[in-house]
C-alpha cells in the first residue's frame, strides 16, 4: 500500500457518528470502559432504552459526566486525570481491584483508538516508538476486556492505513481486537480478513480496498 | 501503654528513609500524591532513589520537585507522560534517570503480589509487545501467558484521608488508587493524613487500609493542591 494524495481521499463519517454506532451496538447493562479522547464521545449518543455502567480504571465504577466549575473535586478524576463525577450506584475501589475488573476479564467492552491494526487483531495504540515511553492501562484493557472495540480514522493524517496486514509500530496487544468503528465502515476481524459489517454510504467496496492495507469482504 | 503510630514532625516520619531507597509514592496523578512526605524528603537530601509511582510528577512539586532535586536514579511507573510534566522528561532525555515502564494493571498486580507473598504471577497482558520481552511464558488452556515478579519497597509513602492512632485508613474517592496496595508491599509504610480520629469513630466497616500496614502517620490537615501549586507557579524547595 502506498501513499495516497490526502486530496483525493473521500470524506467519511464525522467522530459523534461513529461514536452512536458504537452506542448502539452496546447492550443493556453492559459494564464499559472508555478510552481517554475519541472514545469518551460514546457515552453521550447512548439510547433512553438502557443502562450503561462506565468503568475507569483509577478505581471508579459508575463513573457520571463532567461536574459543573463548582463541584469540582480534584480527589474525583478519570483515568485522564480529568473531574469527573460518580453516579448514583457507583463505587470506589483500590487500583489491584480495579484493574482486576479488567484483567479478571469482568469489563465486557473497552473502547480504544489505534495507530494501527492488523488483520489479526493485533493492536498498536500506546507508542510510535519515539519519545518517553508511557503504557498506562491499555494492555491491561486489550488483554482482559472481553470485546474490544477500536475506534479510528480509517487513515493516519498522511493518508496511510490505519489496517494493515501487519503492524510495524510496538504491539499494545496480539489478536485482541473484535471489531473496527473506522470513518468508512464497521469491520470485525475474522479468520478470512477484515469482514464489512457497515460500509459508509458514500463509499464502495472497491474504495474501502484500496485504502486499506489487508483483505477485505462481505 | 497504647499503641499510637502518630509522630510529631517529619523528622520522627523519614528519620530511616536511607539513600538508595526503593520508596512507593501513592496517587494517580495528584489525587492521593503525598506531596508533604515528598517535600519532607527533599528536605533530607535522600538520593539515589528508586521511587515505584503510576506517573513521574508535574511541575516542579511533590514527585515532579524530588526528581528535579536529582534525587531520584530510576522510576518505575506505567505513565511517564503527562501535560504538566517537566522535571523527568528534562532529566530522561539527558540520559541522567532511568525508566523501567510497565502496564499499569500488572504494575498494581506487582505490587498487591509482593504484599501478599506471592513472589510472581502469569498474566496475559502485554503478551506479544516489547514489554514482555525477555519474560518467562508459559501455556495454560491453549492461551500465552508472561511471568511477572512481585514488586516491593523499603518505604511506601502514601496519603489518607482519616486515619486513628493504630494506623487504620480511609481515602477520599479516586484519590485511593494505589495507596492501599502499596501500604501492604513495602517494609514501612509512612502516611499523611488529613484527619485523625479516635479509634471508637472509624467505623470498622469503614477502614480500607487495616493498621497492620501502616508503621507511621503525620497529620497534614491542609495538604498543597498540586493544580493550584502549578497555577501558582510554586516551585519546591
Amino acid at each position: 500500500m502506498t501513499k495516497i494524495n490526502t486530496n483525493d481521499l473521500i470524506r467519511g463519517w464525522d467522530r459523534n457518528k461513529i461514536a452512536s454506532k458504537i452506542a448502539n451496538d452496546l447492550p443493556h447493562s453492559s459494564y464499559v470502559n472508555l478510552g481517554i479522547g475519541m472514545p469518551e464521545l460514546v457515552s453521550q449518543y447512548i439510547k433512553e432504552d438502557r443502562e450503561i455502567i462506565y468503568h475507569s480504571e483509577n478505581g471508579l465504577l459508575g463513573m457520571g459526566p463532567s461536574p459543573n466549575e463548582n463541584e469540582i473535586d480534584l480527589d474525583l478524576i478519570n483515568a485522564g486525570k480529568k473531574p469527573v463525577t460518580i453516579l448514583p450506584g457507583g463505587s470506589f475501589c483500590h487500583h489491584a481491584d480495579s484493574f482486576s475488573m479488567i484483567r479478571g476479564g469482568h469489563i465486557d467492552y473497552c473502547v480504544l483508538g489505534a495507530m494501527e491494526i492488523s488483520v489479526t487483531g493485533d493492536l498498536a495504540n500506546w507508542s510510535t516508538g519515539k519519545g518517553i515511553p508511557a503504557v498506562g492501562g491499555a494492555m491491561d484493557l486489550v488483554a482482559g476486556a472481553k470485546n474490544v472495540f477500536v475506534m479510528t480514522q480509517h487513515l493516519t493524517k498522511e493518508g496511510r492505513p490505519k489496517l494493515v496486514q501487519k503492524c510495524t509500530l510496538p504491539l499494545t496487544g496480539a489478536g485482541v481486537v473484535s471489531r473496527i468503528y473506522s470513518d468508512y465502515a464497521v469491520l470485525d476481524i475474522t479468520d478470512d480478513g477484515f469482514k464489512v459489517i457497515q460500509l459508509n454510504e458514500d463509499i464502495t467496496i472497491e474504495y474501502l480496498q484500496s485504502v486499506t492495507d489487508g483483505n477485505i469482504y462481505q | 501503654m497504647q499503641i499510637n503510630k502518630i509522630k510529631k514532625d517529619m523528622h520522627e516520619i523519614l528519620y530511616d528513609v536511607f539513600d538508595g531507597a526503593t520508596i512507593m509514592v501513592g496517587g494517580f496523578g495528584e489525587a492521593g500524591s503525598p506531596i508533604e512526605l515528598l517535600h519532607g524528603l527533599i528536605d533530607k537530601g535522600t538520593r539515589d532513589l528508586t521511587i515505584i509511582a503510576n506517573n513521574s510528577g508535574n511541575g516542579r512539586v511533590g514527585l515532579g520537585a524530588l526528581i528535579g532535586q536529582k534525587q531520584v536514579k530510576k522510576v518505575i511507573c506505567s505513565f511517564a507522560r503527562s501535560a504538566k510534566g517537566v522535571t523527568f522528561p528534562e532529566l530522561y532525555n539527558k540520559g541522567e534517570i532511568e525508566l523501567e515502564v510497565v502496564p499499569q494493571g500488572t504494575l498494581a498486580e506487582r505490587i498487591r503480589a509482593a504484599g501478599s507473598g506471592i513472589p510472581g504471577f502469569y498474566t496475559a497482558t502485554g503478551v506479544g509487545t516489547p514489554l514482555a520481552e525477555g519474560k518467562e511464558e508459559k501455556i495454560f488452556n491453549g492461551k500465552k501467558y508472561i511471568l511477572e515478579e512481585a514488586l516491593k519497597a523499603d518505604f511506601a509513602f502514601i496519603k489518607a484521608e482519616t486515619a486513628d492512632r493504630y494506623g487504620n485508613l480511609t481515602y477520599n474517592k479516586t484519590a485511593r488508587n494505589f495507596n492501599p496496595i502499596m501500604c501492604m508491599a513495602a517494609d514501612k509504610s509512612l502516611v499523611q493524613v488529613k484527619n485523625i480520629l479516635e479509634p471508637s469513630e472509624i467505623n470498622p466497616e469503614h477502614v480500607i487500609t487495616p493498621g497492620i500496614f501502616v508503621q507511621r502517620l503525620i497529620n497534614i490537615e491542609n495538604p498543597i493542591i498540586e493544580t493550584n501549586a502549578i497555577e501558582e507557579g510554586m516551585i519546591y524547595p
